[in-house]
C-alpha cells in the first residue's frame, strides 16, 4: 500500500498565547456589549475604524513583525489567539484585516526597506488599510488569466485594466495589485506577472460599488484609467508576482475565519436552548456543530503551528479551509431545524436568531468561493494527493 | 514511539491477514494473533504504574489502538487495553488474556464468551476470569455480534448480591464514575475509527491511481478526484479527532473533549464508508476484496461506546446548560 500522508501535528501548547486570552477577552466583554446580534454576525465583514485604531494601539496588529517596523515580535499562536477571540466575539476587525493578514506579511516578505519603514508602522497602528487586486471580470480562480496590466515608462508603471470584487477598497488605503508586466505571457502563464503597491488616491484609478445580496457595499470593481504608478511601487521582483501571490495563501486559507463565519448563529441557538426546556434534537444539534468546530480549530492551529516553524502547510490549509466552509455553510440549516417555532429570518428582527440567520444565510455562498473555489481546494488536495 | 510502532504494525502485518479475520467472523478464535499481541504486552499498554507497566505514553497506546483499527484485528485488544487500566487503577492486578469491562446493561458484551470479565456494577468492580461465566456467575442470554461479525453477546450476572460477596469485588478509583468509563471506552473507539478510517483511505487513493476506465486511471477525472479530497479531508478529522480522545484521556478522562471527538469520528465513518465504496466501484462490494474489513468495522464502531447521536446529544446539553456566553470559551477547552 502506498498510501497517503497529510499531516497535522499537534498544535503547540503556548502559555504566553493563552495569558493573553483572558485579556482579549475581557477587552472585547467591555467593548462589544451593546453590539446587537447582526453586527456580531457580520464576523470579519464588519468595519469600524475606531475599533481598529483601538485594537492597534493594544498591540493587537502587527503582532509578528519585528519592533524596527512597528510590530511587536510575539509569535503565530498569540496572533492566533487574538484572531479566534475576535472572530468568536463577532468583533468589527475588516478595516485591518487584510493588511494585518497578507497584505503586511507580503511588505515584510518582498518590501524595500524603505517601503517596510513607511507602510508596516501605520498599519500597525491601526490606521492604513489594504485591499487584493487579484480578481477581475474574466479571471476568478484562472488568476493567471489577468489582463490588467503595467507598462514600464520613463517616470513609473502606467496601469489600465479592472479589478472586481475588491472587498473594502472604497476603504482602503492601498491595493497590492497583481497585473502583468511581461510580454504576451503564451508561453506560461505563470509567468511575467507583478505586485504593486498601489496608493489608491492617485489619479487614473476609479472604484465603483457591488453590492451584495443583503445590500451592503462591500465589494467593488476598480478601474485603472491609465493609471501612474511611481517606480517604487514595485513590489517584490518583476516578473514573481505568481509565486508572490502563491505564498500569501497559505496565510490566507487556514486561519479561523474559514471555519468561524457562522460563529453568531450557532451561539445564537445556544443561547436560545439555555433558556427552553431540554431538547434533544437541538442538544444533538449543538453537539454535532461543537464537534466540528473542536476538531476544526485543533487542525487549524495546527497549521499555524506548522507556519510559525517555518514550513509549507498549503495542502493542509486547504484541506481546513474547504472542510471549514462546509461547515460554516451548513450551520444555518442546522440551526434552522433546531430553532424552536421555526427560524424567520429577517435582518430588521429584534430576535438576534432570526436577525443573525438572514445575514449569514445570504453572505454563506461566498464563504466556499472567496480565498479559492471548493473546486480549485479539492483539485490542490487531489494534486496533493498524487492524483493529478 | 517509531520502534514500537514498527514492532505492532509488524505483527498486525504478519499475524492479522484476511485468512485470519475471515475464520474469526466464522468463530475461531485467533490464538496465533492473541499470543502474539500479549507477547508484546500491548494488552498493558495504558497501564502506567507497577510491576506490569509497559512503559508507554498514553499517546503511544492510542496509536495501538489506532493501529488495530487499521488491520482490523479481530481481537479484542483495545477491549483488554481499557479493562487492564482500570483493573491497575483499582489496585487488581492486571491479568493474563482477554478481559472485558462489563458495564451496567452487561448488552453487546464484546467477545464475552472468549474474555474475562470486569463487571462494573453499582460502583464497584468485580474480576471473573474466563470461563466462569460457564459456572453461573455470568451467564450468555444471548449471542451476537456487530456488523463485522465481532461477538457482541448480553450477559445475565447473577444477582445484585453476588458481586458485593465477592471477595476480588473492590471499590471502583474515587475519580471515576460510569460516564467516565464510558467515555474512555470512547475515546479508544474513536482511535480506532481513525485507524480503519485511514486504511480504507489509503486503499481508495491507491485503487483510484491504479484503476483504469476510458483509458486512464479513473484518478484522472476531476469528478473522482473532487471525490477523493473529501474522502480525504474526513480522514484528516477524524485523526484530529483521535488525537484529542488521545490528549482527552491523558487528561483525566475529559468527557466533553471525548464526546466531540467520539462525535466526529463517527459522523466520519458515515461519510467515509459511502465514498470509499462509492470510488471503489462493485469491487469494494465483493467478500473477497479487503475494503469490507474496515468499512464493516466502522459502520458498527460509529454505534458502539455512544454513537454520533449519543455524545453530540449528551455535548449539546452540556453546552446548552452554561448558555450562549460560554460557549466560545467552552470551546476553546475541548
Amino acid at each position: 500500500m502506498t498510501g497517503y500522508d497529510i499531516a497535522f501535528p499537534p498544535p503547540p501548547p503556548s502559555p504566553a498565547a493563552e495569558a493573553l486570552r483572558i485579556e482579549v477577552r475581557a477587552f472585547l466583554a467591555e467593548t462589544m456589549r451593546h453590539r446587537t446580534s447582526k453586527e456580531r454576525a457580520e464576523s470579519w465583514i464588519g468595519v469600524d475604524t475606531a475599533f481598529s485604531r483601538d485594537m492597534g494601539r493594544r498591540g493587537w496588529i502587527g503582532m509578528t513583525w519585528p519592533k524596527a517596523y512597528g510590530g511587536h515580535e510575539r509569535s503565530a499562536l498569540e496572533r492566533y489567539v487574538v484572531v479566534e477571540e475576535m472572530l468568536a466575539a463577532g468583533a468589527p476587525v475588516n478595516a485591518h484585516w487584510i493588511a494585518d493578514r497578507q497584505s503586511g506579511p507580503a511588505i515584510l516578505k518582498y518590501g524595500t526597506e524603505q517601503q517596510r519603514r513607511d507602510i508596516l508602522p501605520r498599519i500597525a497602528r491601526g490606521e492604513c488599510y489594504f485591499c487584493i487586486g487579484m480578481s477581475e471580470p474574466d479571471s476568478g480562480s484562472d488568476l493567471a488569466s489577468a489582463r490588467t496590466r503595467a507598462v514600464e515608462t520613463a517616470d513609473g508603471w502606467r496601469v489600465n485594466g479592472t479589478k472586481l470584487w475588491t472587498s473594502g477598497a472604497h476603504q482602503a488605503h492601498y491595493m497590492i495589485l497583481f497585473c502583468k508586466t511581461g510580454g504576451s505571457g503564451d508561453s506560461d502563464r505563470h509567468g511575467g506577472a507583478s505586485q504593486f503597491l498601489v496608493d489608491l488616491t492617485l489619479p487614473g484609478i476609479s472604484i465603483r460599488p457591488v453590492h451584495a445580496l443583503t445590500g451592503e457595499h462591500h465589494f467593488n470593481e476598480v478601474h485603472f484609467t491609465d493609471a501612474l504608478l511611481p517606480k517604487d511601487a514595485l513590489l517584490g521582483q518583476r516578473g514573481d508576482g505568481w509565486a508572490q501571490v502563491m505564498s500569501e495563501l497559505a496565510f490566507e486559507r487556514s486561519g479561523p475565519e474559514r471555519f468561524l463565519s457562522s460563529f453568531q448563529v450557532f451561539a445564537e441557538l445556544v443561547q436560545h436552548a439555555a433558556s427552553a426546556p431540554p431538547d434533544r434534537a437541538t442538544h444533538m444539534a449543538i453537539g454535532r456543530i461543537a464537534a466540528r468546530t473542536a476538531v476544526l480549530r485543533r487542525m487549524s492551529r495546527s497549521v499555524a503551528g506548522m507556519l510559525e516553524a517555518g514550513q509549507d502547510p498549503s495542502l493542509q490549509a486547504a484541506l481546513v479551509k474547504d472542510l471549514g466552509n462546509s461547515l460554516e455553510q451548513e450551520i444555518p440549516d442546522i440551526v434552522r431545524a433546531a430553532a424552536r417555532g421555526g427560524a424567520h429570518p429577517d435582518l430588521g428582527s429584534d430576535n438576534g436568531l432570526d436577525a443573525a440567520l438572514a445575514y449569514t444565510i445570504q453572505h454563506a455562498p461566498s464563504f466556499s468561493l472567496r480565498g479559492g473555489t471548493r473546486e480549485i481546494l479539492r483539485g490542490i488536495i487531489a494534486r496533493g494527493l498524487g492524483l493529478r | 514511539m517509531s520502534d514500537l510502532i514498527d514492532t505492532v504494525t509488524r505483527i498486525f502485518a504478519d499475524q492479522c491477514t484476511d485468512h485470519v479475520r475471515l475464520a474469526a467472523e466464522a468463530g475461531e478464535w485467533p490464538a496465533h494473533l492473541w499470543q502474539a499481541v500479549e507477547d508484546a504486552g500491548l494488552p498493558l499498554a495504558l497501564v502506567d504504574s507497577g510491576a506490569q507497566c509497559l512503559g508507554v505514553s498514553v499517546s503511544d497506546a492510542f496509536a495501538i489502538a489506532r493501529l488495530s483499527g487499521h488491520h482490523a484485528v479481530p481481537i479484542p485488544l483495545v477491549e483488554t487495553m481499557l479493562a487492564n487500566w482500570l483493573m491497575a487503577r483499582s489496585s487488581l492486578a492486571p491479568a493474563a488474556g482477554p478481559l472485558v469491562v462489563v458495564m451496567d446493561n452487561a448488552k453487546y458484551v464484546p467477545w464475552g464468551r472468549q474474555a474475562g470479565l470486569l463487571v462494573c456494577q453499582d460502583g464497584r468492580l468485580t474480576h471473573l476470569t474466563a470461563g466462569q461465566g460457564a459456572a453461573g456467575q455470568a451467564q450468555i442470554i444471548r449471542e451476537g455480534a456487530n456488523i463485522a461479525r465481532e461477538p457482541r453477546v448480553h450477559l445475565q450476572i447473577a444477582t445484585p448480591e453476588f458481586v458485593s460477596t465477592r471477595p476480588a469485588s473492590v471499590a471502583l478509583p474515587l475519580d471515576l464514575d460510569t460516564l467516565k468509563l464510558q467515555a474512555a471506552a470512547a475515546a479508544l473507539r474513536t482511535a480506532q475509527i481513525a485507524g480503519a478510517i485511514d486504511a480504507a483511505t489509503a486503499m481508495t487513493i491507491d485503487y483510484v491511481k491504479t484503476r483504469v476506465q476510458f483509458g486512464k486511471p479513473i484518478g484522472k477525472f476531476q469528478a473522482v478526484q473532487q471525490s477523493v479530497a473529501v474522502l480525504a479531508q474526513h480522514a484528516a478529522a477524524s485523526a484530529a479527532a483521535a488525537d484529542m480522545a488521545a490528549d482527552a484521556f491523558a487528561n483525566g478522562i475529559d468527557v466533553p473533549t471525548i464526546a466531540a471527538a467520539k462525535t466526529l469520528a463517527s459522523e466520519a465513518a458515515g461519510v467515509v464508508t459511502g465514498l470509499t465504496h462509492q470510488l471503489h466501484g462493485a469491487i469494494g462490494f465483493s467478500q473477497a476484496y479487503a475494503l469490507h474489513h474496515r468499512t464493516r468495522r466502522l459502520w458498527s464502531w460509529r454505534d458502539e461506546d455512544g454513537s454520533d447521536a449519543y455524545w453530540s446529544a449528551w455535548l449539546g446539553e452540556h453546552l446548552a446548560r452554561q448558555g450562549g456566553k460560554q460557549l466560545w470559551p467552552e470551546i476553546t477547552l475541548l
